[in-house]
């Protein structure tokens, strides 16, 4: 049939020979995947995105605006024998409770957010391996969290004290036992939250999902078990926002608490646990 | 190259893709064709890695995929003019992908304007339209300049001055040597761009042909022939391998054997001919035959 003429077909198949001798093709300007590459481009993509300087301000504002509002109101904070310098950097600290719910948003997006909009398939296509897609987020995410929080924290000292000190109230200085403790635990803490949030979102996926399951863990549940007899909330001490907080000195924390070192081993377990799933997941099942 | 051996999909009870083995050959541009529902979207993305197989291998370019060192060196593809972020502009969506290889601005700019984006390469791409969403699919698809280039649908949405850009773009990706494979529902557009097919249906292959095998052993191509004597040039034409159907009018429609062919055996039985005219079916046609048994979701009949 080859003498049939068909007009708007294509002619026929290029013999094999030919495609061995067509002009090379230009070289690729693609190099090979490294950790450094993968972290960069979350950085690119972390930094670009509208939510993340949002969240950055709200975290600033609920640590160190707060904690300012919470040194101006109410009675000055005088050190005692039961009240402690450390104490009263905690009270100030109360912003934590709310800003580490917007830390964790952050860190449930970066991967629901990849999975809601498609973007995950893209991710994946031109990372193969998988696994770096999580640890560059995971070092991008503490990258930022953590000086971000410091800053906030050791910002919201200050202003805190000052107030508090122009109040006619004591003068805390970070030398005072556990104070130093107090403020950099605080910026540690919301490190390891924003690590699980990560995980909470790459093994749940949904948004919603994965938000409700960190308002949840982080927020009701602690509050809840506040509430109920001490008889049956023996686990108290060890839920994750209870055995972290004790670093800082949550409000939350229940009365048999770990002591505070412990209590963040405890934490960095739990977001260690929930990342290994969170790898395991990643690498195995579809995309 | 991309050599796909006993491949097989199943989610749940459902086997999306079934045995399937095929081989799609640089150098030429090969078209993916089924019905909707037949795999061809699942098969896509196992070769990219996305879904791991429940059975069978894939290569590409001979490597296992998700092991390459340099995978946008060796496959570019679109899945879905979604996969971007709608919170990231184009261009940081090109950026952060190009990244993860090292690829600089300067070749991210080059895709930017190649793909026609460059007014909206600073938009938000939650902005964009079905056809800018394409286009900034197919650009991450070219990124790193990839040997092996894979797009499923990428000239739906696009206006015709895209679907002609992604015409010639993929003949000249085919023409460097690369490999490229596209699926598309357009069979007027495929025709006027694939050489090589390969066909599904129920996850299953159907055929692996090119396009002009694929038409020509369609029912519609072949010869009429109009003759005063339709009985007796039947009987002279009749042989194994050549059909001839006379409707009892003066037609006769001959398929297996040439115009050339036919006329010199009238000529020779000095039997008259009015008409000889090559017909052919067009990969339209083609394709519904092949897969009318396969198609999952048939659209009733309007009343």
């Amino acid at each position: 049939m080859s003498a049939i003429t068909r007009p708007g077909l294509t002619p026929a198949p290029m013999p094999p020979t030919q495609t061995q001798t067509q002009p090379p093709a230009p070289a690729t300007v693609a190099g090979p995947v490294t950790q450094v590459r993968v972290v960069r481009a979350e950085w690119t993509k972390l930094l670009a995105l509208r939510s993340t300087r949002w969240c950055a301000l709200a975290a600033a504002v609920l640590i160190t605006g707060l904690g300012a509002a919470i040194a101006a109101s109410g009675t000055a904070y005088h050190v005692s024998a039961g009240n402690s310098a450390a104490k009263g950097v905690s009270a100030s600290l109360l912003g934590l409770l709310f800003a580490q719910l917007v830390v964790g948003v952050v860190g449930v997006l970066a991967f629901s957010g990849e999975y809601g909009t498609g973007m995950i398939r893209a991710t994946l296509a031109v990372v193969p391996a998988r696994l770096p897609v999580l640890w560059a987020k995971l070092i991008v995410l503490a990258g930022v969290v953590l000086p971000v929080t410091m800053l906030c924290a050791v910002a919201e000292f200050f202003t805190a004290t000052a107030i508090n000190a122009a109040r006619g109230g004591s003068v805390l200085s970070l030398t005072d036992p556990g104070v130093l403790r107090t403020v950099v635990g605080s910026s540690l803490y919301l490190t390891v939250v924003v690590i699980i949030g990560l995980a909470f979102g790459a093994l749940l996926r949904k948004t919603a999902a994965g938000l409700s399951v960190f308002a949840a863990v982080f927020f009701v549940i602690p509050i809840v078990v506040a509430a109920l007899p001490q008889k049956i909330t023996g686990f108290a001490p060890y839920l994750p926002s209870n055995a972290g907080g004790v670093l800082w000195g949550s409000p939350l924390g229940s009365a048999q608490a770990l002591s505070p070192w412990t209590g963040f081993g405890c934490l960095c377990g739990y977001a260690a646990v929930l990342t290994a799933a969170a790898a395991w997941r990643l690498r195995r099942g579809d995309a | 190259m991309i050599e796909i051996d006993g491949l097989t999909k199943r989610y749940g009870d459902k086997t999306a893709v079934d045995q399937l083995s095929f081989v799609v050959e640089p150098g030429v541009v090969t078209g993916f064709l089924g019905p909707n529902g037949a795999g061809k979207s699942t098969t896509m993305r196992m070769i990219a890695g996305l879904d791991r197989p429940t059975a069978g291998t894939v290569r590409v370019n001979g490597k296992h995929y998700p092991g390459a060192a340099a995978p946008m060196a060796e496959l570019g593809i679109l899945l879905d003019a979604r996969s971007v972020h709608p919170g990231l502009s184009a261009r940081s969506n090109l950026l952060a992908l190009a990244r993860t290889a090292g690829i600089g601005r300067r070749r991210v700019d080059e895709v930017i304007e190649l793909a026609g984006l460059g007014e909206v390469a600073g938009s938000r791409a939650g902005g964009f339209s079905l056809g800018m969403g394409q286009r900034l699919g197919v650009a991450a698809a070219l990124l790193g300049r990839p040997q092996t280039v894979v797009l499923d649908e990428p000239v739906n949405g696009l206006d015709p001055d895209g679907v002609r850009w992604i015409r010639l773009l993929l003949k000249s990706l085919a023409a460097e040597g690369r490999t490229v494979l596209v699926s598309s529902h357009l069979m007027s557009e495929m025709a006027q761009t694939a050489t090589q097919l390969v066909v599904l249906g129920r996850g299953k292959l159907i055929t692996e042909a090119s396009v002009e095998d694929f038409t020509d052993q369609a029912t519609g191509t072949g010869v009429l022939v109009r003759t005063p004597e339709p009985v007796r040039l039947g009987q002279l034409l009749a042989a194994p391998g050549i059909t001839v159907v006379n409707d009892g009018t003066d037609r006769l429609r001959v398929a297996g054997i040439t115009a050339e062919q036919i006329g010199i055996t009238a000529w020779r039985a000095q039997l008259p001919v009015y008409e000889l005219t090559p017909t052919h079916a067009s990969l339209e046609e083609a394709f519904m035959q092949v897969t009318k048994d396969s198609v999952e979701y048939h659209a009733g009949a309007i009343r």
